[in-house]
């Protein structure tokens, strides 16, 4: 579901969240059914973190961020696996 | 003839409650539990329920539960999901010698992708020693597995005491307790595990449905890949009946486990006492660390498998070392592990009570066993020179 022109952005180091999910291990489309699940409770405003190591999840979730609104912060890479952070911009 | 069914650590017959229960999942409320549609809805909120139910039996969250196609395939999971998941921290795997083959060959598989594995010893009664696993620890350890209760000798091992081991050395512990749930209390906090195995088919649910326990936070990998079942870890379309049975097993073993424990604890008590009289049978496994319907023997001179022939012949359905042992027609590992030599260990009866079993039914065994044991020694080829006593210690 990638749209091309959607940047994926590298963090230097970890982002606070308000929330992290950790889905390590777990396959498509659990990163994008984790990411909707969350931000319903989340708080407009505030950051949720996914740790995954779905490469999929590098075009999905920006992609998915634009699509629906939301402000994708950008990855961070850990040994093992990535974190993403999205903010939360509307009900 | 009459049946006397003295087999329930193979299987339980179904409970009719539960079967009740599970009828209208096949038919009328056929859904999927994705589909989200109102008779998927229903699917999936009774799958929910189940989960709650399950996790009550265990004192878990339901998110914890992970269902799966029976207690083999959790033990699986939790094996191969672990090991995998902590590959990087270290390749180091405890398990105990008398594990289920499904425990055992999981770790024999992970040896073979290049984990070590050290098979714990036990004493004679089948217990791991709790400083024989402290002994076994190394830095590459990442995940320890022990049984909660042996189904071929009834043993109940001190789980509580080996998984603080565990946890003191930040390793993973997991416990086989299809055997223990549903027969006995199990609780994972009070026990202290991160993973537990449990299988519907030994409390009275029907058979293709268990689950596996997993401590919130703990990373695993799936055994099986596809959609999003069991939160994407365990894909496949759930077993929703089976699942349901499952669940109302649980709830129904929760209300009457204590009566049904009162019931066969003293039955057990009384075979142990009758079966032990007899002239060179040996009692297997603890004498009171054991599952309440538990009673495990080996009679000397003959195999189990004749044993077997004779009472079923008789009416009365036992068993002889663990079901795939028993194919095999060989001595039984745990046996063996329990140092019970060779030929005693083909000697191996197995009679498990359930909460039908009657006291006629005991009483019946009681006088028949004595004369089909005299039966055979009679015509075995086995009796000269097998006399040594060297087999005292059992």
């Amino acid at each position: 579901m990638a749209d091309k022109g959607v940047s994926v952005k590298f963090l230097d180091k970890p982002i606070e969240a308000d929330i992290t999910t950790d889905i390590i291990y777990m396959m498509c489309p659990m990163h994008l059914l984790t990411l909707q699940e969350k931000l319903k409770v989340l708080k407009v405003g505030q950051v949720l973190a996914i740790l995954t190591d779905y490469d999929g999840a590098l075009e999905d979730i920006p992609a998915w961020c634009v699509k629906t609104g939301n402000e994708f912060l950008g990855i961070y890479e850990d040994t093992d696996h990535y974190s993403f952070y999205v903010r939360k911009l509307k009900e | 003839m009459e049946t006397i069914y003295l087999d329930h650590m193979s299987t339980n017959p179904l409970n009719l409650e539960v079967l009740s229960a599970m009828m209208p999942y096949f038919k009328e409320d056929f859904g999927n539990p994705l589909s989200t549609h109102p008779i998927g809805a229903k699917a999936k909120e009774a799958v929910e329920n189940a989960r709650a139910d399950v996790a009550s039996l265990i004192g878990a969250k339901p998110n914890e539960i992970i269902f799966t196609s029976s207690g083999a395939e959790a033990n699986n999971l939790a094996l191969r999901g672990i090991a995998l998941a902590r590959q990087n921290q270290g390749r180091h795997i405890i398990v105990s010698k008398i594990e289920h083959h499904s425990v055992l060959n999981s770790a024999r598989f992970l040896e073979k992708s290049g984990f070590a594995v050290t098979y714990l010893p036990t004493d004679k009664y089948g217990i791991v020693d709790p400083k024989t696993l402290q002994k076994a620890i190394t830095k590459e350890t990442i995940l320890i597995s022990i049984i909660h209760a042996s189904p071929e000798v009834g043993t109940i091992e001190p789980i509580a005491e080996l998984a603080k081991i565990a946890r003191q050395n930040n390793i993973i512990f997991h416990t086989d307790a299809v055997a223990s749930a549903g027969n006995i209390p199990v609780d994972v906090q009070e026990f202290g595990v991160d993973l537990l195995s449990l299988s519907a088919h030994q409390f009275y649910g029907p058979k293709g449905a268990g689950a596996l326990y997993l401590r919130e936070g703990i990373r695993i990998v799936p055994l099986i890949y596809g959609g999003i079942q069991e939160g994407g870890r365990r894909a496949g379309t759930e077993n929703v009946p089976a699942i349901v049975g499952m669940g109302k097993a649980a709830e129904l073993t929760k209300k009457y486990m204590d009566k049904r424990i009162d019931h066969i604890k003293p039955l057990r008590d009384k075979l142990i006492a009758h079966i032990s009289k007899i002239d060179n049978v040996y009692l297997t496994g603890h004498p009171t660390e054991r599952l309440p319907g538990h009673t495990s023997f080996v009679v000397e001179y003959i195999e189990g498998e004749s044993v077997l022939l004779l009472l079923a012949s008789r009416g009365i359905y036992a068993a002889s070392g663990s079901a795939c042992t028993s194919k095999a027609l060989r001595a039984s590992p745990v046996l063996l592990s329990l140092g019970i030599p060779a030929n005693l260990a083909q000697g191996s009866v197995i009679f498990t009570l359930g909460e039908g079993t009657t006291e006629q039914a005991i009483d019946y065994l009681i006088d028949i066993f004595p004369q089909i044991v005299a039966r055979l020694r009679e015509i075995s080829p086995y009796r000269e020179g097998w006399g040594e006593k060297e087999v005292k210690h059992v």
